[in-house]
């Protein structure tokens, strides 16, 4: 058990994770904590039990061995990778975040207003497109006021543009909220920057640290290849990009795409 | 003045039809006709079974629909044979146990056909009043936990996270569906049981624009259905049941064809 003394801004905690799918590990002794308001980002190839251990870590998938810590009352935000609507159930967005219970209109309006999705609030679900799904999903984790946001590739199906508005959008929401943040994320370049501690995982905890660490360890050097020490290289250095009259970006094309 | 067994009838069917509209609206939503199918054939299993040992026949198709609802959980952690084709194995094997078993069972007058696609017009003030009774309950339940229900239905996980218990969610889903089939049994039958649940909510889709509004307007359609469909019945002298339910299809494909053609536009 932890020492519950040494965990008092220690938001969420898991010790000595292990979980085995039939006759293949996936997770080995996975050792990791989120605190109060820091972002702490997994990253790791395909396969590699990232969804797993986020999903071990909310509670809704037990690890054969190992235990999960919350600290007293934690209350968690969700945004999951994607959402899927059953066509034969009409609901509006504004009845959708309503499911959470939260039935202050005030509330909801004023969350909305400030992702800048209130024009959506009277739509169908079904009928908003990618990025703008994003932005409901990240509002309904928001609404209740969550001190820990927990995000499984939240830029997925938004277009490169929007990626990393939504980003931005997603720390300044925590910063707000003064919540922290657990996501899984493909899109090193966009979030190294903005991230207190990279964890790379391939099954076990290949390394983890701040990026700037990470990005130079051999370990995920090996896992990721050189390539990508130059993404973030690239990206970090160009923040200030511009777009043209039509909302292209002139990109450097990228050769490494393990997506 | 009107007969009481129309009364009778006609209480009955509106009772079921006021029901069927938000919980069949469940059904279509986590697209559990199949598995209705098979609770409704398994009633007739229940029927078979509560005849033979002398049991209440109302509560003898719930506790086979609860087994049988059980078992399907059970079996669906299974990887061995895929849903849809275990689901279509119970629903015929149910219905055919259920009918050798009748036969077996040896007891003068069984009248088949009136298990099959009901027999609202001989419904006895007993059965009236556990009709009305359990479509009540369902409707509280419903009511109660509307809210979870339909965050369970629309992002599991999310509805976790969120503090709703599913598992017991999940529970109580399964013993509604029991108990309205016990109850829509004496109405339109075994085998018609899902299409009064599936057809007035697939309808209402076509017009609704929230959750709620297609569960108000899958009931009404229902209601419709019945009145429409017990007096045509008793005015051409055809199975009640059926005629319910045919005037439910109509509905659905009036209701398509208009919304379909004015979104054209």
């Amino acid at each position: 058990m932890p020492n519950p003394a040494i965990s008092e801004n220690v938001l969420i905690r898991a010790s000595h994770i292990s979980i085995q799918f039939e006759d293949r590990q996936i997770l080995q002794d996975i050792n990791m904590q989120v605190n109060q308001g820091s972002i702490v980002t997994l990253i790791g190839p395909n396969g590699a039990g990232k969804t797993t251990l986020v999903r071990i870590i909310l509670g809704l998938l037990q690890p054969d061995s190992g235990t999960v810590w919350k600290a007293p009352g934690l209350k968690i935000g969700y945004m999951p990778q994607r959402l899927q609507i059953e066509p034969n159930l009409p609901i509006t967005v504004k009845r959708f975040l309503m499911l959470t219970g939260i039935k202050d209109a005030r509330a909801i309006q004023e969350l909305l207003d400030e992702l800048r999705i209130s024009h959506l609030k009277d739509q169908q679900l079904r009928n908003v497109s990618g990025g703008e799904l994003q932005r409901v999903l990240l509002c309904r984790a928001l609404l209740r006021r969550p001190s820990l946001m927990i995000l499984d590739e939240p830029a997925q199906g938004v277009d490169v543009t929007g990626q990393a508005e939504l980003y931005q959008l997603i720390v300044r929401m925590a910063q707000q909220y003064s919540c922290g943040i657990l996501m899984i994320s493909h899109d090193l370049h966009l979030v190294m920057s903005a991230t207190d501690e990279v964890v790379c995982l391939n099954h076990h905890i290949c390394c983890h640290g701040k990026p700037e660490h990470v990005s130079t360890d051999p370990a995920y050097l090996d896992l990721f290849g050189v390539n990508a020490m130059n993404d973030i290289a690239v990206y970090t250095h160009n923040h200030n990009h511009s777009h043209d009259i039509t909302g292209n970006v002139v990109t450097e094309s990228r050769e490494t795409d393990d997506g | 003045m009107m007969a009481d067994f129309i009364l009778y009838a006609l209480i009955a069917g509106l009772s079921l039809a006021l029901v069927a509209g938000p919980l069949g609206s469940f059904v279509v939503w986590r697209r559990m006709s199949y598995f209705g199918d098979t609770l409704a054939h398994s009633a007739l299993l229940g029927i078979a079974l509560g005849i033979l040992l002398n049991l209440n026949l109302q509560f003898s198709i719930i506790v086979i629909c609860l087994i049988v609802a059980i078992f399907l959980i059970f079996l669906e952690k299974q990887k061995a044979v895929a849903i849809d084709t275990l689901l279509g194995i119970l629903a015929h094997s149910t219905l055919a146990i259920g009918v050798v078993v009748l036969s077996i069972s040896n007891t003068a007058q069984i009248n088949l056909e009136a298990y099959l696609f009901g027999e609202l017009l001989t419904i006895a003030t007993w059965d009236l009043v556990w009709v009305v009774v359990a479509s009540a309950l369902i409707m509280a339940v419903l009511f109660l936990f509307w809210n979870q229900f339909l965050s369970v239905t629309v992002h599991e996980e999310l509805a976790s996270i969120e503090g709703v218990n599913v598992n017991r969610l999940r529970y109580l889903l399964i013993i509604l569906m029991a108990l309205i089939t016990a109850v829509a049994m004496k109405i339109v039958g075994v085998l018609l049981i899902t299409s009064l649940l599936i057809i007035p909510p697939a309808a209402a889709r076509q017009v609704a624009k929230s959750p709620e509004q297609m569960a108000i307007i899958a009931s009404a359609l229902g209601c419709f259905s019945v009145v429409v469909g017990l007096f045509a019945a008793f005015r051409a002298d055809t199975p009640v049941g059926p005629s319910i339910v045919v005037v439910a299809t109509v509905t659905f494909f009036v209701l398509y064809f208009f919304s379909n053609s004015s979104q054209q536009n």
